[in-house]
């Protein structure tokens, strides 16, 4: 799995002039990666369960970027962080996964990245990967991930 | 000289402590007569088990407690930490009531507690128990509910609550065994066992070991029903079903957050309704949106064992008259009654068919009354506590409005069947406290300038045109000023938060909590900064005594001061638990 470039400067301000979210809906850009919303990961919620969305089961495999918040690791030594939609206080008793939003993306990173605040958006770049997985390290089960990933502050 | 003294003094006071062994059930418990409890003694270091005496009114144990402990030679703590010996006797029996003196005698350690075995009276006072906890329920909630919901005129209220009229009542002292403090686990399992324990307990003693499966345990109202009759049970909350509260009326665990196992231990128990939230935890984790571990798929074993399955109000109310039913509306918490019902914010576009409290606790009673032997209901509006841990206090309230309308369905089913005990009770105080008014007629560039107390307060001017006992508008633009005696770094914003429930702190890269940006910008809001650790991220329980109230038979029994553990008694009294009951 080859490590995206970083993007230069230049490239993210052409993302912004061109108004990145509406060309990447199209998802016929010939770059490497696709954009996804959180409001796009699941096609059907229901009390007995997700479904993924198409556009999430078409991209998984591939590069995506998608833009949120990070929510600081479960432990300092935890190789992942959680991508949010909106900055999050995590409920005050709770140690574990156990009371995430649905619509939690975990960021494997490729390599160390400095955290940033939670109230600061950031992009991150990596490989969609789709379905249920228990982190080895913190028992972390999560449903989509991205793999050797890197993130920008926008 | 003295200060020698006294440093010697309190070594030898420490040295003493570090010496005496821990037992479990605690000094001072109440037990309910002939109801079964593990007894664990755990020594200091390794004490051989000759050397381990055990007496119970001066006599042997195992006579007293209908059989023998278990020797572990050494408890292991974390990395394998050596813990010291330990007795432990599962389901130990006292059948006559009385005090029960306990000395242990290990070497150099020793203890001495002293159990209160009671009994109950002979024949039921009631029928049903109906037990309405609103999680958090604090004075400033229903004070507030009042004024927003029925209004008040030249400084009388123009209406009642239901909670208003109920007859009887009694403070509450919810401290935990380990602390002044509380959580709705501890308070909840006090309730319904008879036993205080330690905070994130349910339906267990806090022992030393990790493993917070197996600690010592005391029996649940569940189980005595179960055991001793033949009545129903139903389980209504508006959180997850295996969230504390509802959890503590039938499981056993150290730690409140071991939702798997809690969803495993209520199908053992098997209450005929389950009305709530927390599909998550009832789905194998294969299944996108699951929280479980493991591929255990709950809601088969339920449908399994005979349960009919409602997802929301619709199949609710299509589901079979006749036999048990588990309704699981959200895969985590429910939304709250502004969301759900007016504002639909949070995630009640997600989950559109939730119902509400009220109609949950219409359909248990329907269902249960059904039992000619009885039931026990257990209804709980989880998110008065839920909302005012993040200071949400207008969601709070609107919370407590609907938990008012829950007690109206209870009272209005009391009125036709008296043999019903109703207890309306809170399991711990948030710090909210009602102020005054904030006026949005008020010129100024701060919030704060719109605060009014004093003369100048005035009145609200919320209304209810459409008599549905919630304002119509909840950004009244005289509105409650409501307020927290304790917080984290915010934004205060004087203002309802019509976007969404309020998230007032997050964390940082230093893993700590700061003030929420993203509400900085709003119109007038200022900084407050808090005056809790940086590691709590929102508004904490407080000590302050809780309000319980009650009517029907057997609520004779609530008056004065109580502690939580106490007003067990009075259920098991009401319910005649104590006997076996043929009919």
């Amino acid at each position: 799995m080859p490590i995206a470039t970083p993007i230069s400067i230049s490239r993210r301000a052409l993302f912004g002039l061109i108004a990145g979210a509406s060309v990447a809906a199209k998802g016929r850009m010939a770059l490497a990666d696709a954009s996804l919303t959180f409001d796009e990961l699941y096609g059907k919620v229901s009390v007995l369960g997700l479904e993924f969305s198409q556009k999430v089961k078409s991209l998984a495999g591939q590069e995506v970027r998608m833009r949120g918040f990070m929510a600081p690791p479960l432990k300092a030594e935890a190789a992942f962080f959680v991508l949010t939609e909106i900055p999050m206080a995590l409920c005050p008793f709770c140690s574990s996964d156990s009371d995430w939003p649905d619509n939690i993306v975990v960021v494997y990173l490729g390599e160390k990245q400095t955290f940033v605040p939670p109230g600061q958006t950031i992009e991150v770049r990596g490989m969609l990967e789709v379905g249920s997985w228990t982190d080895p390290e913190t028992g972390f089960v999560s449903l989509l991930r991205l793999r050797s990933s890197q993130f920008y502050t926008v | 000289m003295r200060t020698l003294l006294a440093t010697l003094l309190a070594t030898t006071v420490l040295a003493f402590t570090a010496q005496a062994a821990d037992v479990y059930p605690i000094d001072r418990a109440t037990i309910l007569a002939g109801s079964p409890f593990d007894f664990k003694v755990e020594l200091k270091g390794a004490v051989k088990a000759e050397d381990i005496k055990v007496t119970v009114n001066g006599e042997d144990y195992k006579a007293a407690l209908g059989s023998e402990a278990s020797y572990v030679a050494m408890e292991k703590g974390k990395e394998d930490k050596e813990l010291g010996s330990a007795l432990l006797l599962r389901n130990a029996v006292i059948g006559a009531p009385g005090s029960y003196k306990v000395e242990v005698t290990a070497g150099e350690q020793t203890k001495t507690v002293t159990w209160d075995v009671f009994a109950t009276a002979e024949q039921p006072k009631a029928k049903n128990v109906i037990f309405l906890l609103g999680d958090g329920l604090s004075v400033a909630h229903r004070t507030a509910a009042r004024i927003m919901s029925k209004g008040m005129t030249e400084g009388k209220a123009n209406g009642r609550l239901n909670m208003d009229d109920l007859e009887r009542m009694a403070f509450i002292g919810t401290s935990a065994t380990n602390s002044i403090d509380t959580d709705s686990a501890n308070t909840m399992s006090a309730y319904m066992t008879g036993h205080k324990t330690v905070i994130n307990a349910v339906g267990v003693y806090g022992d030393r070991t990790p493993d917070s499966l197996d600690d010592p345990r005391v029996e649940t109202i569940a189980e005595a029903l179960r055991r001793q009759t033949q009545k129903s049970i139903g389980l209504v909350t508006t959180s997850e079903i295996e969230d504390a509260t509802p959890a503590a009326v039938v499981s056993h665990t150290r730690n409140r957050n071991d939702k798997a196992e809690i969803v495993g231990m209520i199908y053992d128990v098997k209450p005929e309704v389950i009305l709530g939230g927390g599909s998550a935890y009832f789905l194998g984790k294969e299944t996108p949106g699951s929280k479980r571990k493991d591929n255990q798929d709950y809601i088969k074993l339920f449908q399994d064992a005979g349960y009919a399955l409602a997802t929301d109000k619709t199949e609710l109310a299509a589901a079979p008259a006749d036999g048990k039913l588990l309704g699981l509306f959200h895969t985590g918490n429910m939304d709250v009654t502004l969301d759900r019902e007016f504002l639909k914010k949070g995630t009640a576009e997600k989950f559109p068919g939730q119902p509400g409290l009220v109609e949950m606790t219409k359909t248990a009673l329907d269902r249960l009354s059904k039992n000619e032997n009885g039931f026990f209901l257990m209804v709980e509006g989880a998110s008065i506590d839920k909302m005012s841990h993040p200071l949400d206090m207008e969601r709070a309230v609107v919370e407590t409005i609907e938990f008012d309308q829950a007690i109206g369905v209870a009272r209005e089913f009391a009125k036709n069947n008296p043999d019903t005990l109703i207890v309306v009770t809170g399991d711990h105080t948030h710090g909210v406290s009602l102020l005054g008014i904030i006026d949005d007629t008020v010129e100024g560039k701060e919030g704060r300038d719109k605060v009014k107390t004093g003369s100048s307060a005035g009145f609200p001017n919320y209304t209810d045109e459409n008599k549905d006992g919630f304002p119509d508008k909840i950004d009244a633009s005289r509105r409650l000023a409501m307020f927290v005696s304790n917080f984290p770094d915010y934004y205060e914003t004087f203002s309802p938060k019509l976007d969404g429930p309020f998230e007032p702190a997050v964390k940082n890269e230093k893993d700590e909590y700061v003030a929420n940006e993203a509400y900085k910008d709003m119109p007038g809001a200022v900084l407050r900064v808090g005056i809790l650790p940086k590691d709590e991220s929102t508004g904490q329980h407080t000590v302050d005594d809780v309000v319980l109230q009650s009517e029907g038979p057997g609520s004779e029994g609530f008056r004065g001061y109580m502690e939580q553990s106490d007003v067990y008694r009075v259920l098991v009294d009401a319910l005649a638990l104590g006997v076996k009951q043929t009919n």
